[in-house]
């Protein structure tokens, strides 16, 4: 724990030493703005609560957190650093686990800076400010999903652009699940079961009750799964590709 | 515990190629072990097996008493590793840097900051000591990475090419720094420039196919060279027929041949090359005292690792090992 820990540190410290950690959270925090404010009209709809605002974070996650993700691994293969690291003496799960960490609390960092979107909602009304800890809460959840998806297809390739795409289509699989379009090519053939479980896969479905208020641990359940699985594949990934 | 590194029947296939074929050696406490090889024969892979990187298709290697396949962590911890390319991360200063890898070395409280300070200043990185990495010459990002591998006094030091791309000056601190080290450690260094391995390395492995061609001290691969120990004799040509002669007739020498490239100024030279490669200077002195000859100029031969390791690399590949 205490190597995950270091290397933790050390990817998240990564981040603001570089460009990266500004453009990203100035670009979310814009976009998030936007959303909330004309595609959800904010003011509109004349309700003190921050649905608007939580319903676009799957859409901004699908595009934002795989470039987040994409360097994860990508990079260090690329520069070499991936050998250093792998000789120092840490496991390939301290690893994993470090730089999934430190990529999550980045985004968990980015999330927590739209606060004033809870200062301006509670000063316009009195909103239900448990209904929206749930959102906060399952929009954080929501982001480790991907990136735990994000970081183990950057642990694939070497190529960047490569982990950001098949990223973003993983990610997009798996928010659609549940919808109509991707259902309707299950109902012709698979049984119930089978279009039910994929429907359960869906981060829309999920993500909808979250939003709402309702905590289920099925879906909190869900999401920590979801993340220590993709985060398995990533640690097999990693030992495959280095001995290969 | 002195075979600190033991490496047996260690081989990797990729697919169809295979990088090591069945190698087998072993490194002890104050040698310096040269690895040398044309590219692409197998040094680094070799490397990155002992270091723990790549895991081998079969055989062992043992550093410190721990097999890398069973304890990868225990030889991660005892070897100081310099990958090829002497990576780092560009983001990071120098500072945050090596404190990172103090503190993934176990390192904590102050005693990360003397293990850093000490680094910095046995590698001289004072100048550089705030600044990113990416922003460094090559030469200091090289010696950033040699930092890092020495930064835990490691009992085993393994560098894959410690000075390639560095200026004369730099190879100089560097193999003056390996020197240093090499009484408390066993080192392993790769290399193709063969001026290092006389320079530093106590030792030296020739491998070329991913097989091991020649072990040998330095010397005794020189003494490969038909050149070992030949003598040069410089004299005024005009008195050189009955002097070639003389020597021709001396039991220990095999040949007196003339240099390329005939007399120069009214002084020919001659290379007497000796039976057996034994040392010849001493009958040639005499032979020449006795017959008054003052040469212009007489010197001794050591041979040239170059010669030696196209003729061990490009000969036949299927020679067996065999000391040198």
């Amino acid at each position: 724990m205490r190597n995950t820990w270091i290397i933790a540190k050390r990817e998240l410290a990564g981040y603001f030493a570089t460009p990266l950690a500004l453009v990203f959270i100035v670009i979310f925090l814009a976009l998030t703005g936007a959303f909330t404010f004309y595609l959800g009209d904010f003011f509109g709809r004349g309700q003190a609560d921050l649905e608007p605002f939580f319903r676009f974070h799957p859409w901004l996650y699908l595009i934002l957190i795989p470039a987040v993700a994409m360097r994860l691994w990508a990079e260090e293969r690329k520069t070499g650093t991936m050998e250093l690291l792998m000789t120092l003496p840490v496991t390939t799960t301290e690893a994993v686990l470090g730089k999934f960490l430190a990529a999550w609390v980045f985004c968990g960092i980015a999330l927590a800076l739209t606060f004033p979107i809870w200062i301006t909602v509670n000063v316009l009304g009195a909103p239900d400010n448990g209904v929206i800890v749930a959102g906060y809460l399952g929009s954080f959840l929501m982001a480790g999903a991907f990136m735990a998806i994000g970081a183990c297809m950057s642990a694939m390739t070497k190529n960047q652009v490569i982990a950001f795409i098949i990223a973003a289509t993983v990610c997009f699989l798996f928010t659609m699940s549940g919808l109509e379009l991707v259902l309707n090519f299950f109902h012709a053939w698979a049984p119930p079961l089978i279009v039910d479980t994929v429907a359960s896969l869906s981060f829309l479905v999920r993500f909808d009750a979250v939003m709402r208020g309702v905590i289920d641990l099925r879906d909190v359940f869900f999401f920590i799964s979801l993340i220590a699985f993709w985060l398995f594949v990533n640690v097999i990934v990693v030992e495959v590709k280095k001995s290969a | 515990m002195t075979d600190m590194i033991v490496l047996e029947n260690l081989t990797k296939r990729f697919g169809a190629l295979t990088a090591v074929d069945d190698v087998s050696m072993t490194v002890g406490r104050g040698e310096v072990l040269g690895f040398l090889g044309p590219n692409g024969a197998g040094k680094s892979t070799t490397m990155k097996m002992v270091a723990g990187y790549l895991t081998p298709t079969a055989g062992t290697a043992r550093v410190m008493g721990h097999d890398v396949g069973q304890a990868p962590l225990q030889v991660k911890a005892a070897i100081g590793y310099l990958p090829e390319g002497a990576p780092t991360y560009g983001d990071m200063t120098v500072q945050s840097f090596l404190k990172f890898i103090a503190e993934v070395r176990g390192f904590s409280g102050a005693e990360i900051g003397r293990r850093v300070d000490r680094v910095r200043e046995m590698v001289a990185l004072d100048e550089v000591f705030t600044r990113p990495v990416e922003t460094l010459s090559k030469g200091f990002k090289r010696r950033v990475g040699l930092a890092q591998s020495i930064l835990h006094d490691p009992e085993v030091l393994i560098m894959d090419e410690p000075t390639d791309g560095l200026d004369p000056n730099q190879k100089h601190q560097v193999r003056t720094l390996i020197k240093d080290m090499a009484a408390e450690k066993a080192i392993v260094i790769s290399t193709h420039i063969l001026e290092e391995v006389e320079a530093v390395c106590s030792r030296a492995v020739i491998i070329a196919h991913g097989r091991l061609l020649a072990d040998g001290t330095p010397e005794q691969l020189l003494s490969r060279d038909g050149r070992h120990n030949a003598v040069v004799v410089k004299l005024a040509a005009d008195t050189a027929d009955p002097v070639v002669a003389g020597l021709r007739a001396l039991p220990e020498v095999a040949a007196v041949n003339p240099l390329d490239g005939g007399p120069v100024n009214g002084v020919a030279a001659f290379r007497a090359t000796p039976k057996d490669g034994r040392s010849i200077v001493v009958p040639v002195g005499d032979y020449l005292r006795s017959e008054n000859v003052t040469p212009e100029e007489m010197y001794v031969e050591r041979g040239q690792m170059d010669d030696v390791f196209r003729q061990i690399t490009l000969t036949d590949q299927s020679e067996a090992v065999g000391d040198a």
